[in-house]
């Protein structure tokens, strides 16, 4: 089966940086594909180029991203507004500020069932709570009058995806949907989404900075780090065998990791340093932070490898998969 | 979700790479069974039992009513509007025909409460007569240019770049020139009446409008709920017009007010400097005729120029009241 997202060679660039480069990856109809990184990593600047929002400043160089086979950097504005809300939606990160706090929550679900599927005004408002119920409002009927300030984060998170999924998209982005909220909420919303996507058979891009979230609700993993893909997996084996340095970075600074981890049992082991910046370092970017840096890594960028079937690293130091115990890795 | 033990991770993970997607029964979702929202939802059901706030609308009209001096205002202001429509039918004759002996001072005929002018002009029937053509002209000048600032700033606002550049030197032309000298010449290379009175008074008070609303849009304009409604797909013109200019209202809505005031006390001018409609008898036209009497019959430009000052504090007042109950900065913590 074709790819319902197929992004070849993507590059973001700005006057005077580049952070997002080269990225490649698809996605197939009614997948979770979780991509992962730090702040700066060209998460969020690689979903706005799907949605071709980007800020002003910045510029797709090169690359491409076919949805549908169709290359959406060659629609004109017209045609990728008409695809906007209607085939590809998004979820934002802050549900306290992405709802307009002047109208009425029941309006913008029907706003933009208005705007892509012509409906009436009435037929509108009718579906709009089905919306609310199908993204498990109590009393919607009551609800759809409320303004979005009289709504609890969680509540108003499930309110932009009511929004999101009114039209039935067949790619869902979810710009780290829960990390505004508190954490019992979060795995809520997230099963809201998982259960959204297999109801409307949508795929799903999930950018997260939570490895758990990676765990529980994805299908394929992709971790950038400085703007470039340093591994794709499924994630058993992402969690079972990190090949990259950053992975096992990642992994290995992630809260208890050990059972009955106290903060009193030592320090969490840390990347050192900080992101580099994506602008004019030569050779590996994770290079300055990485514990095996060799000379070589300075030489160039390395390239993506295929260790095993469904994976891609690039770092050139990683030993064959067999002969790496992860759990001596991780001492576990 | 990131204190979960990255061992149960690893299953997690690894149950969910086996387990093919398969449709999963929907959660009941119908209102019958409300057991689920306590499950799914313990925070919408917290949210739902708890007292329903007023909202937006209902809480600024709550603020604007408790406050006496927009009370006042608001109430003198609607005297004003029912003498306006009333006038006709207490004066029915032009108010600018001679009905009796001139220099009558108030009280000293019952016929003429208020006096007459040195003309023999009724001064009670001037002043109702003359407060329908301030506030037709204050209301339309208002209207004209708030609606003609409000499409220039929100476009300059809004989209930014050139079009701003261009809108923007657009509105310094006019800032740049005194306004009150402006609007003489205006109304000087046309012909003096209601209209061009007017449309020369929305000419020169757009622009403080337009800078306003710009202001407001390239504020707003940043938001996130912008964002969203680009990433719904929305066209330009319902951004600007549904999502955002709602939002811009308040401060808008606010200089409204203060703009109606400041018409009025610009036709008042023109009519004293004798550029107003000569045939409308009007506040300003009564104490430009009789400022040259002010030492002997001074109540001829008192009681006009009276009615200017309450119809102005009025809307002064109001503009207040709104300030106070529209502005976020304040409303916050009441």
């Amino acid at each position: 089966m074709a790819p319902l997202l197929q992004v070849d060679n993507l590059t973001i660039r700005f006057p005077r940086a580049e952070p997002v480069r080269d990225l490649s990856f698809d996605i197939g109809q009614g997948e979770t594909l979780a991509i992962v990184g730090e702040s700066g990593s060209g998460k969020s600047l690689t979903a706005l180029a799907l949605m071709q929002l980007l800020p002003r400043a910045a510029k797709v160089a090169s690359g491409r991203i076919a949805f549908g086979g169709r290359d959406l950097l060659k629609l004109d504005a017209r045609e990728m507004r008409h695809l906007r809300g209607r085939d590809i939606a998004m979820i934002f990160q802050e549900p306290m500020t992405s709802l307009n706090p002047v109208m009425t929550i029941g309006r913008q679900i029907a706003e933009v069932l208005k705007v892509h599927e012509r409906l009436s005004g009435r037929a509108a408002s009718e579906r709009a709570v089905e919306l609310l119920k199908l993204v498990r409002i109590p009393a919607p009927e009551k609800r759809v009058d409320d303004y979005p300030h009289q709504l609890s984060g969680g509540m108003r998170q499930r309110v932009m995806i009511a929004i999101a999924v009114a039209c039935k998209p067949k790619l869902l982005i979810a710009d780290e949907p829960t990390t505004a909220l508190d954490v019992t909420i979060q795995a809520q919303v997230l099963d809201l989404l998982d259960t959204l996507r297999r109801e409307l058979q949508m795929a799903v891009v999930l950018i997260t900075h939570d490895l758990g979230v990676v765990a529980q609700w994805a299908d394929k993993v992709v971790v950038m780090y400085a703007g470039r893909k340093v591994e794709q997996a499924l994630p058993g084996d992402l969690f079972n065998n990190p090949l990259h340095p950053y992975t096992r970075g990642l992994l290995a600074a992630s809260p208890r990791l050990k059972n009955d981890f106290h903060y009193r049992d030592g320090a969490l082991s840390e990347i050192p340093g900080s992101i580099v910046s994506a602008a004019g370092e030569a050779g590996c970017p994770f290079r300055p932070r990485c514990a095996q840096a060799r000379a070589s890594c300075g030489h160039h960028v390395p390239q993506l490898t295929v260790p095993a079937p469904d994976r891609l690293v690039a770092c050139p130091f990683t030993s064959p998969i067999k002969a790496v115990p992860h759990a001596a890795a991780l001492s576990l | 979700m990131s204190t979960t033990d990255i061992g149960t991770l690893r299953g997690v993970a690894a149950e969910r790479q086996i387990a093919p997607i398969e449709a999963e029964p929907v959660a009941p979702s119908s209102p019958a069974d409300p057991a689920w929202s306590n499950m799914k939802a313990p925070d919408a059901r917290s949210q739902s039992s708890s007292a329903v706030a007023v909202t937006n609308g209902r809480r600024a009209l709550k603020v604007f009513l408790s406050n006496p001096n927009a009370l006042f205002g608001t109430g003198f202001l609607a005297l004003v509007i029912i003498i306006a429509f009333i006038a006709p039918i207490l004066y029915p004759d032009d108010p600018l025909s001679m009905v009796g002996r001139p220099f009558l001072w108030p009280g000293q005929n019952p016929d003429f409460p208020l006096g007459t002018d040195s003309l023999g002009r009724d001064v009670l029937a001037g002043i109702l007569h003359g407060s329908r053509i301030s506030l037709f002209v204050g209301l339309t000048a208002t209207a004209l240019g708030l609606t003609f600032g409000v499409l220039v700033g929100s476009v300059a606002g809004y989209f930014g770049g050139w079009i701003d550049d261009a809108l923007v030197r657009l509105i310094e032309i006019f800032q740049t020139l005194p306004s009150f000298v402006l609007l003489v010449v205006l109304v000087a290379i046309a012909q003096p009446s209601a209209t061009t009175v007017t449309l020369a008074i929305a000419v020169i008070s757009w622009p403080t409008v337009a800078r306003l609303t710009r202001a407001e849009f390239r504020a707003i304009r940043e938001k996130d709920f912008v964002m969203a409604a680009r990433s719904l797909g929305y066209g330009h013109m319902r951004i600007i017009f549904r999502e955002i200019l709602p939002n811009a209202l308040p401060p808008i809505i606010v200089t409204s007010s203060v703009m109606v005031a400041t018409a009025i006390l610009m036709e008042s001018a023109l009519s004293f400097m004798g550029l107003g409609d000569p045939n409308v008898v009007s506040w300003g036209s009564m104490i430009g005729t009789g400022r040259e009497l002010v030492r002997t019959a001074w109540y001829l430009t008192a009681l006009p120029g009276l009615a200017i000052v309450f119809t102005v504090l009025a809307l002064n007042l109001i503009g207040d009241g709104l300030n106070d109950a529209l502005n976020p900065r304040f409303s916050q913590d009441r």
